[in-house]
């Protein structure tokens, strides 16, 4: 028996989120007194998928087969069903992104197991499985407990720091018995350079007050400033001012960020559901009674126009300080 | 309805050959509170207080997935388009809604939706022998935000799944699916039957007509039994977010102090 942890694997490097994902699942295994096993897919190699050992996996099962060079969920969920057979797996965990989300939709129904999607904490195990997730586009918190024999959870990405040690695991190749994908890939545009938003610890955010995508280029010198991610609300959208994928809120991507800078926007509920759950929230804003306000740790009352370019400069003056 | 063309040559003649494409398309509908409602709890915390809430057709069910059928529709590629929701009475009111923005039927599977394994279940059941090309939904309800039923619903009928697409076109039986991956789309084709879950870029929300709110009220609104699936999660309890402490304000000459508190306090960089 152990817990399963599905690794998503990008061409045999692994994201920070995913280190996270493995030490929740060790944590979660030594919590029910089993071992954690990682299920990795596609191209790695042995000394990459042994250094996940770094992070609580114990055992790693590898299955190189082409058909997961491209990520398709029906196959990817067998190989986890397969992964899950051969271990026992009475929890299976993924992260909650896009991937892993299918993944544990699918796999969820497939075994007949109970799934929290988007959980925020360990679980409870006295007495039950009860884990604490998300609800209503991050204005509460629900505490649901599983009552099937076998348990999927996914884990929202930046709730838990990481941590490492120097153990490793031992790698197994597995044959997951799947060898067919039904996706195939026309064209893939990333945008390049750029922190993605999902998985960006520091986010800068413009909305309607800086007026014009002329005026970006202070939003932008800030985020650099930080090394952050972009975001805008949702009326910058769409004008076009901005990109669609840059958009957050009830409509638009929900991220959680460390910390969330929100540039010239009023705070309206349906753009605070796709970022309350930001660590430490800063508004800029030249309204004192804009709503954003309440939703803050720190404030500036005033122009962007102005606050900005200083607020950057000390930035670039606090890093050449810590550098 | 849509016209496949097979043009053959047969001694010298042209012989048209017209084969009926009837494409079904299954949109799933949740009911969800309206995103201004204040979010409140009874019964101990163990139950959303109601009272006062509207409800609406979630949105990404409605604006993206619902929308893109119809566009599908209209441009011939589809035929019939049909509507379910898992949910009790109450979300009549947002199937008719559905109805209006134009779906041909509407399903209601009549019992409380509980849980992510209850609704698949059921979704699935019903569609299990009804030979849906599309199974749409939305890329998560915007109260449990689980963003997980269309791959339990594709589980559990043992197809395809395509999560979080923002562009869907569909030619004889091949769907090409524009979908988000970290940082960027990707474009993939998948055979049909498949399940895919819609969000942003998929179609531009429109509002009911006249035509159509009229049209509505005799389109039929079937309700049909559950099976005996039962849920494999329960809501022990609920938690409003811990409130914030309140914000510390800086004057705008103030912003190395603001830096520090950022990084001393808040511990963000
Ligand atoms: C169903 C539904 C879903 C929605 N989904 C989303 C969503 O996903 N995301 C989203 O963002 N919105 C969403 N909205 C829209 C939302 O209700 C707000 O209209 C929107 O967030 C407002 O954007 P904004 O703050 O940029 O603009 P505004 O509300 O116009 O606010 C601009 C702010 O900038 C301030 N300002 C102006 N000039 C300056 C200056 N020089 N310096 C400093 N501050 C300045 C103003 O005081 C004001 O507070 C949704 C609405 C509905 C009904
Ligand atoms: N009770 C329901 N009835 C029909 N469809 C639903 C129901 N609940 C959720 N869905 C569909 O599943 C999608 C994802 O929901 P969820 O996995 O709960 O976030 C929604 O956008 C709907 O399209």
């Amino acid at each position: 028996m152990s817990v399963l942890v599905f690794v998503e694997n990008n061409q045999g490097s692994f994201k920070k989120k995913t280190y996270e994902l493995i030490n929740y699942a060790a944590e979660v295994a030594k919590r029910t007194g089993v071992d954690t096993t990682a299920l990795v897919l596609g191209q790695a190699d042995d000394a990459a998928l042994a250094a996940l050992g770094n992070y609580g996996a114990v055992k790693v099962l590898h299955d190189s087969n082409a058909a997961f060079n491209n990520f398709g969920t029906r196959a990817f969920s067998k190989a986890v069903i397969a992964a899950a057979q051969k271990t026992g797996a009475k929890v299976i965990i993924t992260n909650y992104d896009v991937e892993g989300k299918s993944i544990a939709g699918y796999v969820a129904a497939a075994l007949k197991a109970g799934l929290v999607s988007g959980a925020v904490d360990y679980p409870v195990t006295e007495g039950g499985f009860t884990v604490k997730k998300t609800v209503f586009s991050g204005k509460a918190f629900a505490n649901i407990t599983i009552t099937s024999d076998i348990k999927v959870v996914s884990l929202v990405p930046n709730t838990f720091p990481v941590q490492k040690t120097d153990a490793t695991a031992t790698v197994e190749a597995f044959d997951t018995g799947v060898s067919t994908n039904n996706i195939t890939v026309k064209e893939v545009n990333k945008v390049t350079g750029a922190v993605p938003l999902g998985e960006a610890e520091l986010v800068v955010s413009g909305g309607r007050g800086l007026k014009g995508p002329e005026n970006w280029g202070i939003v932008e010198d800030l985020a650099n400033a930080l090394g952050a991610a972009l975001a805008c609300s949702r009326p910058v959208a769409d004008a076009h001012w901005r990109p669609h994928h840059e958009h957050v809120g009830q409509t638009g991507g929900t991220i959680r960020p460390n910390l969330y800078v929100a540039c010239g926007i009023s705070g309206a509920i349906q753009h605070l559901a796709g970022v309350n759950s930001s660590k430490c929230i800063v508004v800029i804003n030249k309204d004192p009674e804009a709503p954003f306000f309440k939703a803050a740790d720190y404030g500036v009352v005033g122009d962007v126009f102005e606050i900005l370019p200083k607020l950057t400069e000390a930035v670039k003056k606090f890093k050449a300080g810590h550098a | 309805m849509k016209y496949l063309s097979y043009i053959c040559t047969a001694f010298g003649n042209y012989i048209i050959y017209k084969k009926i494409n009837e494409m079904k398309i299954l949109v799933c509908i949740a009911q969800a509170p309206d995103t201004t409602s204040k979010i409140a709890f009874t019964d101990n915390n163990t139950r959303f207080n109601e009272a006062g809430v509207t409800y609406i057709i979630n949105p990404y069910d409605e604006w993206y997935a619902l929308v893109r059928a119809l566009e599908l529709k209209e441009a011939g590629t589809a035929g019939e388009v049909h509507l379910i929701t898992v949910g009790n009475a109450g979300s009549e009111a947002i199937m008719r809604k559905a109805l209006a923005l134009g779906g041909d039927q509407a399903y209601r599977i009549n019992t409380e939706s509980t849980d992510t394994y209850l609704v698949a279940e059921q979704i699935a059941a019903f569609a299990k022998d009804k030979g849906y090309d599309l199974i749409l939904t939305g890329k998560e309800s915007i109260d449990y935000n689980n963003g997980s039923i269309g791959a339990s619903i594709a589980a559990a009928l043992d197809t395809e799944y395509v999560g979080f697409a923002t562009k869907l076109d569909v030619s004889g039986n091949t769907a090409t699916v524009t979908r988000e991956i970290e940082g960027g789309e990707e474009t993939d084709t998948v055979n049909t039957p498949v399940v895919i879950s819609c969000q942003k870029g998929m179609a531009e929300a429109r509002i009911p007509n006249m035509r159509g709110i009229m049209a509505a009220r005799t389109k039929p609104l079937n309700v049909i039994e559950p099976t005996g699936t039962a849920a494999l999660t329960q809501i022990a309890s609920y938690e409003l977010l811990p409130p914030k402490s309140g914000v510390k304000l800086f004057e705008a000459d103030q912003m190395d102090a603001l830096v520090e508190a950022l990084h001393k306090d808040a511990k963000v960089i």
